[in-house]
């Protein structure tokens, strides 16, 4: 059996007017899959949504839903349903009106609704909260009755809108795990649109980025985090040293470059391009592979010559837990992120301390600018 | 300190408004009250007694009157509602920002005019020597001079005209906080138009209906100009009926009781209403 996909986009595009928020956006996302898009905000984001749930038509392209084409269809008989970045829940209904809103829409007999609300009510662990009013919700819970509205009709397709950018960040941390649990549960496919990465990448199996109206990239989070084909991708996602420089020579797929503040490095052409000496380059250096040592007086370590050296001072030290950093005043008056260990002993390090920053060619990510 | 001074001009802003209830308010309504409740026994001598609201009763004319206005203005109320919904409906959610503004001016504009000049507006228009008599005359379409004054429609219609932005600025206010998202998730879950319609907007916009039906009934059965103007003589209106006892007949008491009269009346209707679709006033007319 071939894969199957529950939606199939084919050269998408949409203008108003003159602006063209979606640009020829092509993906498939095979079933019970969680599929995130993600994008800066105005990249087009919602407009494709509303164009998979029929609320705007595409100006080219088709949209494929279980194989069939549902540019004709409207959007009430469309078997794809949305969490709205707001959730839209119906205030003045109770929840289980609005759960049960969209059963009555299809003519359910009331013994049915009783049983199919309680019983998705049960799978969100909220099964006592019926017959409350909306207002009387938290908003994780509200969250969860949003999705429980669309799923108690058991959609081909659910749509998330940024539906966690309302929450405080400690509930959207928990909304995080919770999503995925709750979509491995339904076994249904989630399409998730978002402009906070850690979002897509924690839990999504594919991730589309999206900048200006088209996708740049699709593929697993380890995929764009390791391997980004663009430098749009390898900027937005995560966190980088940014440069632009160069090129002085090309070994293979080793370049030889210097930047524009003055640093000879040696860096690794990502891309499909062709690159010559002369080029000018965008590059990217992630903190967590650069390699921090303090300069001990004397003692100089033996790196190889593939590999990026550079002195410089620790101008300040961020201190989270885990995710401590430091800044680098290096050579060029520039500032360097790299991060560290603290064990809280004597040894670490301090502001003021010179250190030598060190990383692999492979890590230093080049893009043609 | 600081606390006597809040009171101090807490007390100063409320007192132009407890006066306002007082006077215009509170104490003409007592004094009605009490004026309803005597009798004229002999010149000057003046008893107590219920005889004005029993002549109220014995009378049909009287009652008939009170009921018809009563339902003919619940008649209008509900013709200003269907009209005035999607009027109000395409101002909130379907107007661009910029012609909202210009649409909104435009339903004000019939106020900048007075009540008699509109009304003498329908009379140029309707009257058997009017500007729609005319016209048809002049078309063919008929043969005589038609009058389309005095009547129940023109009257209800006229109302209709003078009541309706009542109707449509709170539906409007309303209507306009109702985020475009329900409408669509409404429609995502499988709703049909109708049901969007029955489960969503209406009950969403239930406070703005219930607070402009409660003003435009109250403005309908006590208006007075218009159902006479455009109904004549026989337009058998209740405040007609109030303003002879006060002034043609020169009895108070029996005037003072039939103004409280429709004052209950109308109260009981709205009572009524609030009653059957769940509201309160609090949450209808207290918010719009
Ligand atoms: N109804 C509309 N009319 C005109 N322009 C629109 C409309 N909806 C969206 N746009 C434009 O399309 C672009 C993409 O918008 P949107 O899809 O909302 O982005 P995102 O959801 O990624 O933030 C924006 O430039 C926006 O101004
Ligand atoms: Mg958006």
């Amino acid at each position: 059996m071939s894969a199957e996909y529950d939606l199939e986009c084919l050269d998408v595009s949409k203008n108003f007017g003159g602006v063209r928020a979606v640009e020829d956006v092509s993906f498939k996302i095979p079933k019970g899959s969680f599929f995130s898009i993600l994008g800066p905000s105005g990249c087009g984001k919602t407009t494709l949504m509303r164009m998979i749930a029929g609320f705007e038509d595409p100006t080219r392209g088709d949209i494929y839903i279980k194989r069939k084409s549902v540019l004709n269809t409207a959007p009430n008989k469309r078997n794809v349903k949305m969490v709205f970045q707001h959730l839209a829940l119906f205030p003045m209904m109770n929840v289980f009106e609005n759960i049960a809103y969209g059963l009555r829409c299809r003519g359910e007999t009331a013994g049915e609704i009783e049983r199919k609300v309680k019983d998705v009510l049960e799978r969100i662990a909220l099964p006592d909260v019926g017959g409350r009013e909306i207002h009387q919700l938290s908003g994780g819970q509200k969250q969860r009755i949003a999705i429980a509205r669309c799923m108690v009709l058991d959609p081909d397709v659910l749509l998330l809108d940024e539906p966690l950018g309302a929450l405080d960040l400690k509930l959207r941390e928990a909304m995080k795990i919770e999503l995925k649990l709750l979509q491995h549960q339904f076994d249904t496919t989630f399409i998730y649109i978002t402009h906070d990465q850690s979002e897509a990448l924690v839990m999504s199996d594919n991730v589309a980025i999206m900048n200006e109206g088209r996708f740049e990239q699709v593929g697993a989070p380890q995929e764009l985090y390791h391997d980004p084909k663009t430098a749009f991708v390898a900027g937005f996602v995560g966190d980088n040293n940014h440069w632009t420089g160069k090129i002085n020579q090309v070994i293979g797929d080793r370049l030889d470059l210097v930047t524009e503040t003055g640093l000879s490095m040696t860096g690794h052409l990502r891309g499909n391009a062709a690159a010559a000496a002369g080029g000018n380059l965008t590059l990217f250096v992630r903190p967590e592979f650069i390699t921090t040592r303090k300069v001990e007086d004397g003692t100089s370590e033996k790196i190889s010559s593939d590999d990026n050296c550079l002195t410089g001072k620790i101008d300040s030290l961020l201190f989270n837990g885990a995710n401590s950093r430091i800044l680098v005043r290096g050579p060029g008056q520039e500032l360097i992120e790299a991060d560290i260990v603290l064990t809280g002993g004597t040894d670490d390090l301090r502001p003021g301390d010179p250190v030598r920053l060190s990383w692999p060619r492979e890590q230093t990510m080049c893009f043609l600018a | 300190m600081k606390k006597d001074i809040t009171r101090l001009s807490f007390i100063l802003l409320f007192a132009p408004f407890a006066l306002w209830i007082i006077l215009l308010i509170i104490l003409p309504h007592i004094g009605m009250v009490i004026i309803s409740l005597r009798e004229k026994v002999a010149p000057r001598i003046y008893e107590f007694s219920f005889a004005n609201y029993v002549d109220f009763m014995q009378e049909p004319i009287y009652w008939n009157t009170l009921l018809r206005t009563g339902s003919m203005s619940l008649l209008v109320t509900v013709l200003a509602l269907i009209i005035g919904f999607p009027i109000a409906y395409y101002i909130a959610k379907i107007a661009g920002k910029r012609s909202k503004g210009a649409l909104f001016l435009l339903c004000l504009i019939p106020l900048w005019v007075s009540d008699l000049i509109r009304a003498f507006g329908w009379i140029l228009l309707l009257r058997e020597t009017g500007v729609v008599s005319t016209a048809l005359q002049k078309t063919g379409l008929v043969s005589q001079p038609i009058e389309f004054l005095y009547n129940d429609a023109t009257v209800i219609m006229g109302l209709v005209y003078t009541v309706i932005l009542f109707m449509i600025v709170p539906l409007v206010s309303t209507l306009d906080g109702m985020d475009d998202a329900m409408v669509e998730a409404g429609y995502n879950l499988g709703g049909n138009g109708s049901t969007v319609l029955r489960r969503i907007i209406i009950p969403y916009a239930m406070p703005g209906i219930v607070s402009g039906c409660i003003v435009v009934f109250m403005l309908t059965a006590g208006s007075y100009l218009t159902p006479i103007l455009l109904g004549g003589k026989n337009s058998s209106w209740f405040t007609e009926q109030i303003y002879e006892q006060f002034i043609s007949r020169y009895n108070w008491e029996s005037g003072a009781a039939f103004g409280f009269l429709l004052l209950f009346f109308t109260s009981i209707v709205v009572w009524l209403g609030l009653k059957l679709s769940g509201q309160t006033l609090s949450s209808t007319v207290a918010k719009s």
